[in-house]
């Protein structure tokens, strides 16, 4: 561990607090935050910087999370002053170049997706589901059809498909898949009726395979009365290639910071635009950004929008995100986004060829890859006792970010492996090296993997101690 | 071809080694007829050529003195804050799901949430929610949970309107009804409500959306004494000077929620931000997002992990605390930066800046003729101020005098016609404040 920001503390006279707001106003306890110097900032953080892997200076395969370049030049264009110094409530006269942006990138969205409609303003993929969702219910009430409780879910989706359509209100019932990896379809056919609002899909799915047979499950949820929700995050795949309205999904969100290549932060921000078909444009989150007769932009609001589903955050949403997707889109341009998808797909199968040549072994061994695979090491765990975990942690020992574990918990001791377009052969290839060397390790000196890694600043931490004693705040 | 790094050779050996001939035979297994055709979106530009574009978008937003606040504050960043978080290492990291691969991120978060910790004077911060309005959403499901069995939210009238229609738009989905607590039109600030009826918590703001303080120690008390929770909604800066909610009525708050984008965050139109929130550490199992706990490795090495996943949706899926995954992570590490760079005393100094500065203003822009004051009670950066004509067009009218001058409370459905909520920062100096006073006198002379 790195020296904390509490050993860098100088000591100063307190401030003194106005005299006009009441003392039982004020604080009571002093402000106990460190005063360190600039410098000592500066080192501090660009020291911890310093143990962080990351796209920057790492390969990061990390499955369903879409870890491509994130072109500096749209942090750039993000940051530059006319931008950032907006302050939301600036009218809309005074904002016009933003509000061109926003409202340009509502248009390619939908160009891109397929769909009629778009709304910018969720936060990320989840609240876009949320969004989606209260979209979904929002319909079948204003059509008196109040009967709709329950949302189909596969059981491979991502957490937050049933956190989202929990949280709107919906009983889930999950749908298994098959062994090929597409759903089960007599499992949907006894579910569907006239209790069921919809379903939440990712194409391809979570398990890295394009689920074939969509239009077939599109025409029996529609047959049924229900509505087909599509989960962006895997849009990367598809990109230029198919929409998910010509899918026939009459809703979706956008992983803004996955596909359209802005940053993930260490966690966050990013953006998960909506889009829905032409049923579903009464519904939209607000604020949209609209278009005048003479061209003048405005925020959208209730008054012009009355069934709305509403507002989920205080302003217009995560706009610096949306800049850099804006400034993304705009460089790749219609043939740049069409590639996007074709080299994310040939990266995704050439290193699964080359995985399963090195002698492991793929999920899903019959299937083409999407922009992902899974490869599962269960038979290194019944060989040695060695698994996914060992592998994953190993694998930084190398400098490289270990792919996804564990997700989805369908396949067991699986790795969720997804290259992203942006990488190079010669890095794909030092991959399969390295790859190759750890499942020899694992069969002759397993426990090298066991106690991996070990060159990083810490080892394997104790994960069991740190929600027993609960240090979340530095002792004052 | 743009961010993708294949030559033909290249590309050729690897579709070989795949087994097919073209790139288009990678997508076989979808139906030809879900094909698309063609697609309307611009031709590609240049970087040189985008940066033309974009940087002519930017400079038609013309610049303003800002004046307006509302929940979104104009401040100065340090220059160091965006240089160390926009390194590639923060920037470009995933969530910390391998810790050992981001002891960096971890730290950070786990001093964000020592500071957060601090300034609340509670026991538990979490690593960020999307922003305050949606952090205050989730407080009040929490507090349902906590609470078990009740079927409402008191929610005062004088919070933020925007934020209420988050509250509206989230608590409506599970028909949760929001009560609301209305205020004394007289002095602006709120009424003690007159029962609790089925309510699981009180929201109180510390300083309104018309500016003022509210009297926290009552209302917490009152929200105590009728076995509620209290969750307070608070600005991170202005706790650097305000009572911290740990501190409010006899037990203290037992939720506080706000808006972090004081702390560093450029205003960017509305976002990104990010919401904070602290409870006590007797509620962490319903806390929603993530949170870092600090342990030990298989060495003893001290490191940070995040811990009680049990929580989230990746884990408990349909049953988690909240959807949340992706959070604001960059703002909180950005937000560390700046907490750490100001360090207590500077947010100290920042804090009585923004009042002194405000009380200033306030006192120039009364002695202007016809403009008076509704509320007399105390504030911290914000107050509300009566103008003889609609606060809408004067706003107008000032935007050609390069000042964003408020904003008008008539936008919001509260207070009269001529009533603007006027906010300043340390940003302003004297020389901006005499100007906001010349242009108020002329343009009332004027309209
Ligand atoms: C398949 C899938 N769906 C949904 C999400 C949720 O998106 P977010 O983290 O932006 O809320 C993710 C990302 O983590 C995902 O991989």
């Amino acid at each position: 561990m790195s020296a904390s920001i509490f050993d860098h503390d100088h000591h100063f006279p307190g401030v003194e607090l106005p005299s006009d707001i009441p003392a039982e106003l004020l604080r009571k306890t002093p402000l106990n935050l460190p005063n360190p110097a600039e410098l000592e900032v500066l080192r501090h953080y660009t020291r911890l910087s310093q143990q962080n892997f990351s796209i920057d200076t790492q390969f990061y395969p990390l499955g369903s999370c879409t870890m491509k370049y994130n072109p500096r030049i749209a942090h750039t264009m993000a940051s530059l002053p006319g931008f950032a110094r907006l302050h939301p409530d600036t009218p809309a006269p005074a904002m016009q170049g933003l509000l061109q942006v926003l409202w340009e990138l509502q248009e390619w969205l939908a160009a891109a997706t397929g769909m009629a409609a778009v709304s910018l303003t969720p936060a990320a993929g989840a609240q876009g589901e949320l969004a989606g969702v209260a979209m979904i219910r929002a319909y079948h009430a204003a059509r008196g059809d109040h009967g709709r409780r329950k949302m189909l879910i596969p059981t491979a989706a991502h957490g937050t498909n049933p956190a989202s359509a929990q949280m709107a209100g919906f009983a889930v019932v999950e749908i298994p898949n098959l062994a090929d990896g597409d759903l089960d379809m007599a499992f949907l056919d006894q579910h569907l009726g006239p209790d069921v609002a919809g379903i939440m899909l990712t194409n391809p799915s979570t398990l890295g395979v394009f689920e074939r047979r969509i239009a077939d499950i599109a025409a029996r949820v529609h047959g049924a009365g229900g509505l087909l929700y599509y989960d962006g995050a895997n849009l990367n795949a598809i990109l230029g290639r198919v929409q998910p309205g010509q899918m026939g999904f009459d809703v979706m969100h956008l992983n803004l910071h996955k596909t359209f290549a802005t940053p993930h932060g260490g966690g966050g921000p990013g953006a998960g635009a909506v889009a829905v078909q032409e049923r579903l444009r009464p519904f939209l989150p607000l604020p949209t950004v609209g278009r005048e007769g003479g061209g003048a932009l405005r925020w959208v609001t209730e008054q012009e929008l009355p069934r709305s589903i509403g507002r989920f955050s205080a302003h217009g949403g995560n706009i610096g995100v949306l800049l850099r997707a804006h400034a993304y889109l705009r460089r790749l341009g219609r043939v740049g986004v069409s590639r996007v998808s074709a080299y994310a797909a040939l990266n995704a199968n050439y290193l699964l060829k080359e995985l399963q040549r090195v002698g492991y072994q793929a999920a899903f061994p019959e299937r083409r890859a999407s922009h992902e695979f899974i490869l599962s090491v269960s038979d290194l765990q019944k060989a040695t006792g060695i698994r996914a975990l060992d592998v994953a942690k190993r694998l930084l020992d190398f400098g490289i970010h270990a792919p996804t574990i564990y997700f989805p918990q369908l396949v067991p001791e699986c790795l969720l492996i997804e290259p992203t377009e942006t990488e190079s052969k010669a890095t794909l290839d030092r991959f399969v090296a390295v790859m190759a060397q750890i499942r020899q390790e694992a069969l002759e000196q397993p426990e090298l993997l066991r106690e991996a890694p070990h060159h990083l600043p810490v080892g394997r931490l104790d994960e069991a101690l740190a929600a027993r004693r609960l240090d979340v705040a530095a002792a004052q | 071809m743009p961010y993708i790094p294949h030559d033909g050779l290249e590309t050729a050996a690897m579709l070989a080694a795949v087994g097919v001939e073209r790139l288009d035979q990678l997508f076989d297994e979808i139906p030809p007829t879900l094909l698309v055709h063609d697609m309307v979106l611009p031709e590609g530009l240049s970087e040189m050529a985008l940066h033309r574009e974009l940087e002519g978008r930017a400079m038609s937003n013309a610049p303003l003195r800002c004046f307006a606040g509302g929940g979104a504050y104009a401040h100065h960043i340090p220059a160091i804050v965006w240089e160390i978080a926009g390194r590639g290492e923060f920037y470009s990291a995933y969530t910390p799901y391998q810790p050992e691969a981001s002891q960096g991120t971890l730290q950070v978060v786990y001093e964000y949430q020592s500071f957060i910790t601090r300034l609340t004077g509670l026991e538990v911060s979490n690593a960020s929610l999307y922003d305050g309005a949606s952090g205050l959403a989730e407080a009040c499901l929490m507090a349902l949970r906590i609470q078990g069995g009740d079927k409402s939210i008191l929610v005062p009238e004088n919070l933020l309107p925007g934020w209420r229609r988050v509250l509206d738009s989230v608590l409506g989905l599970q028909n949760i009804r929001l009560v609301s607590v209305p205020y004394d039109r007289a002095t602006g600030t709120l009424i003690l409500p007159a029962e609790a009826g089925d309510a699981a918590a009180l929201i109180i703001p510390q300083s309104s959306a018309l500016g003022l303080l509210e009297p926290v120690d009552a209302l917490t008390d009152w929200a105590h004494g009728h076995d509620l929770l209290a969750i307070a909604v608070v600005n991170p800066l202005a706790l650097a000077l305000l009572k911290a909610p740990g501190d409010w009525g006899t037990q203290g708050a037992d939720i506080a929620v706000g808006e972090g984008q004081p702390l560093g965050i450029p205003l960017t139109g509305g976002g990104p931000y990010f919401g904070f929130l602290a409870c006590r550490k007797a509620h962490v199992r319903q806390l929603p997002g993530r949170l870092v706990a600090k342990t030990v490795d298989g060495q003893g090495r001290e490191g940070f992990c995040l811990t009680l996943q049990a929580r989230e949706q990746h884990i408990r899926r349909g049953k988690a605390t909240s959807n949340i995954c992706t959070n604001q992570g960059l703002m909180v590490t950005a937000a560390t930066i700046h907490m750490a760079t100001l360090g207590g005393r500077g947010l100290q100094q920042t804090a009585v800046l923004c009042h002194e500065r405000a009380a200033l203003l306030r006192e120039l822009l009364t002695a202007v003729p016809g403009v008076s004051l509704p509320y007399g009670g105390p504030f911290f950066h914000e107050f509300v101020l009566r103008l003889p004509q609609a606060a809408v067009a004067v706003r107008d009218a000032l935007l050609g005098h390069g000042l964003l001058a408020g904003l008008p409370l008539a936008d919001w459905g509260m207070g009269e016609a001529g009533d603007l909520l006027v906010c300043t920062t340390e940003l302003l100096e004297e020389a901006d404040l005499l100007a906001y006073r010349d242009a108020l006198t002329s343009v009332l002379e004027t309209l």
